[in-house]
């Protein structure tokens, strides 16, 4: 709340460096500077291609105290919505939209202990806040996971910076981590804090909640960019309208629907607020719920998805395009 | 100190540090049975005592649609149920229930403040919580000390808070505003000592051998009954960042040794007062008369706490009035006196503090916003 009083502005590139593979690392002189703090994102107005442009959040991956410097760093994916594509593509010199320092994952100063829990690019938002732990002087604990120390941004720096409080998961060097394993050792009071792919945070999820733990505890942000699945194309059809959209893997279905003439309501496009719900009609295939507004219960009979985020992909029989039938409010 | 702050015109209307400790209440004023709706440094908040007697300050405006949490009620060991639309919040601010729907947006949370139960006082910190240390919280032991005895009240002053910090740091005025209770002319007859720290300035003053105002003497006269004679005043106004100023105030038999140390010949007050900025133009001006002497009568509690709120109201008319010029002629500034001395530090020092906030040059009115 009370962070919403979105304030753009045009913002330099000064840097841009790969800090993994597959990862840049961009840094922005912004035009009215405030300091970020632990947890904060930004909002950049990237182009998709010459005629459109769309919003993408990005967690701020550093930042000088006083907010004249802002970096993000942003993961190349091969099924891009067009966010990461554009701000892979930015060199120093160029200009660019984004907003002030926007909170919706606050650190909470005052916890017995904390457990922060990376995956992959999700290091960046969860960086900010071990340096503003350990600086205060707080127990803490960083779980970093990757598939390969290549593709783990910051690995390096973060190991020199908090030693032994610093535990890396490696997927190739010690196979999938276990994440019960991991939440045994989070002491009862500890709060966590996590940000990575949907898997991940799922699978914590729910460990967490079959445990009994008090689920205010376990924070995460999620800016609904990973699925179970890759993005397929897929169709879907509003009879009512009498619309047909083929949807591309390097958009959502509700950018779809958009671009197709439909006019959707919507408000946070991550999958948390549940507005751009649709109900499904028909369904030739299987449903990739990325939102984290629906229970488990909810998702199990595909009777609604938020379009925002999850997709629709095939049933792996290879009979078809996927295809979702429904009525869009 | 540098040469901005104090090239600038002395500022009529101050903002506020964040970075500091406020009252926000009494203690007794927050309780587990119910919410209470207090705004502090321009920020509404809503205030409650966990089950256990934990005090909680949430910013008093739900996620969703920003309805006053005050008007909620209170549910479970620490919750607070929106009036509204009936979502729940933790005493951390996070949300534990949403209407009509099986899952929690993990955004959904309300800012929850730092807040410190201590000298029966509870004491918000409404900026950077990284930087919210409970030992910087200003020392006002004499109110629940055992060996001070006393009470107070809240003014709710229609002015900036620091024209009060400045009131308060300059005493020569009881001369004019408390003709009838503390004033007399050896106020701005006699000189005073200032000297200041990084956080904190003292105003010294002694008057000798003068014949007691009546508020002293009835004081006098508790502890010693028939006491006549001159005595030895002092007034010692130690300020305390933010906005904490308490005064060692007395008077002795004229020479018994008080100003060398020994005050055992007279009578010793601690007027405790802390100053919250509620908007721009208005205060709580939290405060209490403590004594040394005579703590076992609450008759001698009562007629200080009445005989002060009196004093205060003479101030609290005059803080208005001035308020009221002030906005009345926006194209006149203020000078400064001598005696301003003690009042110049503490705004020099709170300038400082805006500074390094970022927010010194600020007009207050943007000043005032809050990034949380």
């Amino acid at each position: 709340m009370a962070d919403k009083h979105v304030q753009w502005q045009d913002a330099t590139v000064v840097e841009r460096g790969e800090v993994a593979e597959g990862i840049v690392r961009v840094v922005f002189q912004p035009s009215l500077p405030v300091p970020a703090r632990p947890g904060e994102h930004l909002d950049i107005l990237v182009h998709l291609d010459s005629e459109r442009t769309d919003e993408r959040s990005y967690s701020i991956a550093g930042a000088r105290p006083d907010g004249t410097r802002l970096a993000v760093s942003v993961a190349r994916t091969p099924t891009s919505r067009g966010g990461s594509d554009y701000l892979h593509r930015l060199a120093p010199g160029d200009t660019v939209r984004i907003t002030q320092p926007l909170q919706d994952f606050p650190l909470r100063v005052g916890a017995s202990s904390y457990v922060l829990i990376a995956g992959g690019v999700g290091v960046t938002a969860i960086r900010g806040m071990a340096s503003t732990l350990k600086r205060i002087g707080a127990e803490y604990v960083v779980h970093y996971v990757g598939s390969d120390r290549s593709r783990m941004a910051y690995l390096a720096d973060l190991e020199a910076t908090h030693g032994e409080r610093l535990v890396p998961h490696v997927t190739r060097e010690a196979g999938r981590m276990s994440v019960a394993e991991l939440l045994a050792t989070v002491p009862n009071d500890a709060e966590v804090y996590m940000c990575g792919p949907i898997r991940l945070m799922e699978e914590v999820k729910r460990t967490w909640e079959a445990n009994g733990r008090d689920i205010t505890a376990l924070r995460y942000e999620t800016f609904g960019n990973s699925g179970w699945f890759e993005a397929e194309p897929f169709e879907v059809v509003v009879p009512r309208l009498g619309a047909t959209v083929e949807v591309g893997p390097g958009e959502s279905m509700l950018e779809a629907l958009e671009r197709g003439g439909v006019e959707m309501m919507y408000d946070c496009r991550r999958g948390e607020c549940g507005l751009c719900e649709v109900r499904i009609l028909d369904l030739d295939g299987r449903v990739d719920h990325r939102d984290v507004f629906y229970s488990e219960r909810q998702k199990a009979p595909n009777a609604e998805m938020c379009c925002c985020v999850s997709r629709v992909l095939g049933d792996g029989t290879g009979s078809g395009a996927a295809r979702v039938t429904i009525e869009v409010s | 100190m540098s040469s901005e702050a104090s090239s600038r015109a002395t500022a009529k209307l101050l903002t506020y540090p964040l970075n500091g400790w406020y009252v926000a209440a009494w203690d007794h004023e927050v309780t587990s049975k119910g919410l209470l709706a207090r705004t502090v440094a321009g920020r509404p908040l809503a205030l409650y005592r966990t089950k256990d007697g934990r005090p909680v300050a949430l910013a008093d405006a739900c996620w969703h649609r920003l309805a006053p949490l005050s008007q909620g009620k209170l549910l479970g060991n620490d919750e607070v149920q929106c009036p509204y639309h009936g979502l729940r919040f933790n005493s951390a601010g996070r949300c534990t229930g949403m209407p009509a729907q099986e899952t929690i947006n993990p955004s959904a949370v309300v800012p929850s403040f730092p807040i410190v139960d201590r000298y029966r006082y509870l004491w918000v910190w409404l900026g950077d919580p990284t930087l919210a240390d409970p030992s910087t919280i200003p020392d006002m032991h004499q109110l629940d000390s055992e060996e001070w005895a006393g009470d107070g009240e809240t003014m709710h002053a229609l002015c900036n808070y620091q024209l009060l910090l400045d009131n308060l740091m300059d005493l020569t005025h009881e001369e004019f505003v408390h003709t009838s209770s503390i004033g007399q002319a050896a106020l701005s007859e006699s000189e005073f000592h200032v000297t200041h720290d990084e956080h904190s300035v003292t105003v010294s003053r002694w008057m000798l051998g003068i014949d007691p105002p009546p508020f002293w003497l009835k004081n006098m006269r508790d502890k010693f009954p028939g006491f006549e004679g001159k005595v030895d005043r002092w007034q010692i106004i130690h300020y305390y960042y933010p906005s904490t100023i308490c005064l060692d105030v007395g008077v002795a038999p004229a020479g018994t040794g008080a100003p060398e140390g020994d005050r055992s010949q007279g009578v010793n007050g601690y007027v405790m007062n802390t100053i919250s900025p509620e908007t721009d133009r208005t205060c709580n001006y939290y405060w209490a008369f403590m004594r040394n002497y005579r703590l076992e009568s609450q008759l001698i509690t009562t007629q200080l706490r009445n005989g002060v709120h009196g004093v205060f109201h003479e101030d609290e008319v005059m803080l208005k009035a001035q308020q009221e010029t002030i906005d009345a002629n926006p194209n006149y500034e203020f000078y400064n006196l001598n005696i301003d001395a003690g009042g110049m530090w503490v705004r020099r020092i709170l300038e400082r503090a805006l500074h390094a906030e970022g927010r010194g040059d600020a007009p207050l009115s943007q000043a005032a916003l809050v990034r949380d």
